[in-house]
């Protein structure tokens, strides 16, 4: 066993309890949004360890340093991608009509929609009269 | 901030690929560099025009060492994620008081606001909802401040002045 296995298997163990973490959220969330949030994080950290994790320990057990870019690359992919992934899961849930958990204090987002539709309607409300306008010449 | 020359967005994109090909293959081998260079040049002229917008600008030493100063503030906030998460997981009484809050940012940049974003996202009990020009839609999952600068001041602010020197 040298050091590098030891760094390795515990980044990996490391790694793993966050998994453990992550279905559990899943579990005892009560909501999409609640969900989500552990869903991500934890899932994301976890595999940043058990990749970088599976590279160090290479070193150790195989003796070759080509694992280390490669499984970096991987990360660093993982890490670009998983949070996009999330927000469009998150606001799709949203437009198609999730409810919060009845807990939840406040809903800026609803409000801002709400505000944005009686713009929109009081334009077209101002625009009506000047299409009438343009038919009737 | 206008866009750079075609060159040197050209040049740019072609080192960022050559270096994610260095990465993939993990060899120094003269044959593997060759063909990596060649497949770079043709993948660079085909996508430079969406890849980037500021070509060579971006590697500025300041940036350059501001964004390494970044990645172990960023990781370090993500493992204090974690741990919250896991907090609010395993507590019997599931310590939550979700809600969704607005803010503002004062990046102006579209690539700036993907990483405020991402970053957000990834941080303590955050998550992105939805970006309308300057505006964010963060669900909370403990919230602290309801109004619109309160809630900057706890989510966005401590990302800001990283990543204003970053894409700004």
């Amino acid at each position: 066993m040298s050091v590098a296995s030891i760094i390795g298997q515990a980044l990996v163990l490391f790694g793993t309890f966050f998994y453990v973490l992550s279905s559990l959220g899943l579990i005892r969330m009560p909501d999409v949004y609640n969900r989500m949030q552990t869903a991500t994080k934890s899932a994301t950290l976890g595999s940043l360890g058990v990749i970088i994790g599976t590279g160090i320990w290479a070193i150790g057990e195989v003796g070759s340093y080509s694992w280390i870019p490669k499984t970096l690359i991987i990360a660093v992919f993982l890490l670009l991608t998983n949070p996009i992934a999330a927000h469009a899961l998150i606001r799709a849930a949203y437009k198609s009509g999730v409810p919060l958990w009845e807990g939840s204090i406040v809903d800026r987002y609803k409000e801002a929609e709400s505000s944005l539709e009686r713009v929109e309607e009081i334009k077209e409300k101002l625009e009506e009269p000047s299409q009438e306008v343009e038919t009737n010449e | 901030m206008g866009e750079a020359s075609r060159i040197s967005r050209y040049i740019y994109t072609v080192l960022i690929l050559f270096i994610i090909w260095l990465f993939l293959t993990s060899s120094l081998d003269p044959q593997e560099l060759t063909i990596g260079a060649i497949f770079s040049l043709v993948v660079g002229a085909l996508t430079y025009e969406v890849f980037t917008e500021r070509g060579l600008g971006n590697l500025n030493p300041k940036r350059v060492l501001y964004f390494i100063a970044y990645i172990p503030y960023f990781l370090w906030a993500m493992i204090m994620a974690n741990l919250d998460v896991a907090y609010r997981v395993l507590h019997p009484k599931r310590p939550i008081n979700p809600g969704i809050v607005e803010c503002k940012t004062t990046l102006t940049n579209n690539v700036g606001k993907l990483a405020l974003a991402n970053s957000i996202t990834l941080t303590p009990g955050t998550i992105t909802l939805d970006v309308k020009g300057d505006r964010y839609f963060i669900h909370w999952i403990d919230v602290k401040d309801k109004s619109v600068e309160g809630a900057s001041e706890n989510i966005t602010k401590p990302f800001e002045k990283f990543l204003k020197v970053i894409f700004e």
